[in-house]
């Protein structure tokens, strides 16, 4: 009876002490569950020479729209709080240093921080560095802004994306745009910077002005490092071969020197300059911007963008951060944290609402279409991971009473008929003709 | 050809007045100072605020031009003091690679230090660089500005040339270039030799990015690629020359300027082809003088 009346009562100890341990459980389960959040590792130039137009214009980006993915106060579809209603908690990383840097730095991202996502990587030379890395790691990888098309043409991902088209758009569209308004080619120059960004570019402009203007003749072709800075000698060399065009794809700190260089020389009235990607220094230049460039964006961006609610919100919602409108880089990355944001929520509804794993991710992100302030984002190449964009291409004219540069005469390029289909690398595309491209202005 | 040779004296005129700043702090205190190219990008910055403040006061247009000195003279006065003395100077006397290291550790924290008090958005100042008008050469038209820059080279290379050889000053700073010990043992306050060489430095450095930044947009990594370059220049005419920095200057100047008008494709290719040659035949470059031999 005694020992009945002890095991009894250590029983009932026991069985006490399991209850409350139950009911803490399940008092701290609760919040923990409500709590639980999505990390993204989120990698751009912060210092350095990309950081000014590109770097902190984009992380400014996604700082506004997790803030509102947050807040729940993005408009529909994308209104959820936070990634399914898991709290974003974004980690920024620098990008300046270099690609051996960077694939340490995306290793650390997932192992040390324990990201479910990365998204990130402007330089096209950290892209290709930084892929392969986390395919063997088996993370979610997504690119959201570099543009050497070698990535999905040249490499076959499970777990890597690009939520935004690669760069052979860009000059397929500048080239068309110049075609349709019969702007004299019989010769041109090209300046562009010596890596993959700049060969590539200078490649696919080649090529589509072989197809377009078969009788047009190249002339200069020059190559200054990235970062240059002083561009006396090659302005000289452009001078010396006049031509009807010069193409350029240089960006940033180069673009602008080399704008600011070129322009009192003269070289903008002797030639009709073509910018594949120049949007981003027209908030800065302002007057100093030459009149009647034709240039592109990389996408329907910032003064080309579409009208829509969703651009709409965007534009206030960036405007009245940062005191000036979105230009491509801040485009860019909200297209892929909107196309993010979809696919968590997609593989979270067929995970039984838990968070979905890399596997469940880029299934859901695979071949999937979404809405942005840029238009319809489909990823339609590299098996479903590459995306296609439409496009605009415009001419710049400074508006005295509005005190910015305004594009005029814009055109645009649906997607398929600037992107080469599913099936086929872009040099071959190109060099073929224009194989199956669709609804072309 | 004049085109070329026009071409090829403007860039070597802007690199050897950043190179010459670096070649000297090399002479006087065996620094190989990566942390020249922050000098460099602060001149350009401090030249943006300082043409900004000019034209808010509504000062004449030719006023730029002092801005952009004054600028470069408060880099030096405010940094070279700050980094000469208050870190430089406990690592005199070690390990030059150690020193190396240490310049380079300035090099990113200025990085920093820039974006942190004039942000990343970029800074024009392209006022000055109207100032000279249009020179038509040729089928060629040049901005007058770019002879500006080939008078201000000979300026202060010719002025930093005459303080060495023609002060008594300039004689106490060969004498420690030529040996600190026996000059601190002459009674020469070497301490101080430094700290003024240091300051020359700085501001050679600083006075280059004030009168470049009327040509590009001032934002982060303006101090990179010039850094590079102005090393290629020190090693071709020998660490620690002037006339070795101007001559380095011209030939890759001359170089870089033929590459791109007759083979764009080997331009950086040209500029590292000549210092391996003269590093061939003269390992110490070009002026390198003979030292004196210590027992």
């Amino acid at each position: 009876m005694a020992n009945f009346s002890i095991n009894s009562l250590a029983r009932r100890a026991r069985l006490g002490q399991l209850t409350a341990l139950a009911l803490a459980s399940a008092c701290l389960a609760s919040p923990a569950q409500a709590q639980e959040t999505f990390k993204v590792g989120i990698v751009s130039f912060l210092s350095g020479q990309a950081a000014e137009s590109f770097g902190i214009p984009a992380v400014n980006g996604a700082k506004v729209l997790v803030d509102a993915f947050n807040k729940g106060a993005a408009p529909a579809p994308y209104n959820k709080v936070g990634f399914g209603g898991m709290k974003i908690e974004p980690i920024y990383v620098d990008e300046n240093g270099g690609a051996t840097k960077q694939v340490q730095e995306l290793r650390n991202l997932y192992d040390r921080d324990k990201v479910d996502a990365v998204v990130g990587y402007v330089g096209s030379g950290d892209c290709l560095a930084v892929a392969p890395v986390a395919e063997e790691m088996k993370k979610f990888l997504i690119l959201y802004d570099c543009g050497t098309p070698r990535i999905f043409e040249d490499n076959k991902f499970n777990y890597v994306f690009r939520t935004a088209a690669h760069a052979t758009m860009d000059n397929v569209a500048l080239a068309r745009y110049m075609k349709a308004r019969n702007v004299k080619a019989e010769t041109f120059n090209m300046i562009n910077q010596d890596y993959a960004w700049g060969q590539d570019s200078k490649k696919d402009f080649s090529w589509s002005m072989e197809k377009l203007y078969p009788n047009a003749k190249s002339g200069e072709d020059q190559l200054p490092k990235f970062g240059a800075g002083q561009y006396g000698t090659e302005i000289s060399a452009l001078m010396a071969k006049q031509a009807d065009v010069t193409h350029s794809s240089l960006w940033g700190g180069d673009l602008q020197a080399f704008i600011l260089q070129a322009s009192p020389r003269g070289l903008f009235k002797r030639t009709q300059v073509v910018f594949s990607a120049a949007d981003h220094v027209l908030p800065a230049l302002g007057d100093k911007m030459p009149d009647g460039v034709i240039l592109g964006a990389r996408g329907a961006y910032g003064l080309m963008s579409p009208k829509s609610a969703l651009n709409d919100w965007w534009w206030d919602l960036y405007s009245k951060a940062n005191n000036v409108y979105p230009v491509q880089a801040p485009y860019r990355m909200v297209q892929s944290l909107l196309g993010l944001k979809l696919a968590v929520e997609k593989a979270m509804a067929a995970n039984g609402g838990k968070k979905p794993n890399a596997e469940q991710l880029a299934a859901a992100l695979s071949n999937s279409e979404w809405d942005s302030p840029a238009g319809r984002i489909r990823m339609s190449l590299g098996n479903g991971h590459q995306a296609v964009q439409e496009t605009a291409i415009g001419k710049t004219r400074y508006d005295a009473a509005q005190k910015m540069v305004v594009l005029d005469d814009i055109m645009r390029f649906p997607a398929d008929c600037v992107n080469p289909p599913a099936n086929m690398k872009s040099e071959d595309w190109i060099k073929a003709g224009f194989p199956g491209a669709k609804g072309c202005p | 050809m004049l085109t070329i040779l026009i071409d090829g004296l403007t860039y070597a005129s802007w690199l050897f007045i950043v190179a010459l700043g670096l070649t000297l702090v090399f002479g006087v205190l065996k620094i190989l100072n990566i942390a020249h190219g922050s000098f460099y990008a602060l001149g350009a910055y401090a030249a943006a605020s300082f043409v900004g403040w000019a034209g808010a006061m509504k000062l004449a247009p030719g006023f730029t031009l002092v801005a952009m000195l004054l600028a470069a003279v408060a880099v030096a006065a405010l940094i070279a003091p700050l980094t000469e003395r208050g870190l430089l100077r406990f690592f005199y006397g070690r390990d030059e690679v150690l020193l190396v290291l240490v310049t380079y550790a300035m090099f990113l924290m200025l990085e920093d230090v820039t974006k942190l008090v004039w942000g990343a958005t970029p800074y024009y100042v392209s006022e000055p660089y109207s100032l000279f008008g249009s020179i038509d050469v040729g089928t060629q038209t040049y901005v007058g500005y770019d002879f500006l820059l080939v008078a201000l080279a000979l300026l202060v290379g010719g002025a930093v040339w005459w303080w060495l050889n023609r002060t008594r000053q300039g004689k106490i700073t060969l004498a420690v270039i030529h040996n600190a010990e026996i000059a601190s043992s002459m009674g020469v306050n070497v301490s101080r030799v430094y700290m003024l060489a240091f300051s020359i430095g700085v501001f050679l450095a600083a006075i280059g990015g004030a009168f470049t930044a009327p040509m590009i947009s001032v934002q982060p990594g303006v101090s990179v690629g010039v850094i590079i370059l102005s090393f290629a220049v020190v090693i071709i005419g020998g660490l620690g020359s002037i006339e070795g920095a101007a001559v380095g200057a011209l030939i890759v100047g001359l170089a870089r300027s033929m590459a791109v008008h007759l083979a764009p494709v080997a331009e950086l290719f040209s500029i590292y082809m000549v210092m391996a040659v003269v590093l061939m035949f003269r390992p110490e470059g070009l002026f390198q003088r003979i030292k004196a031999r210590k027992i």
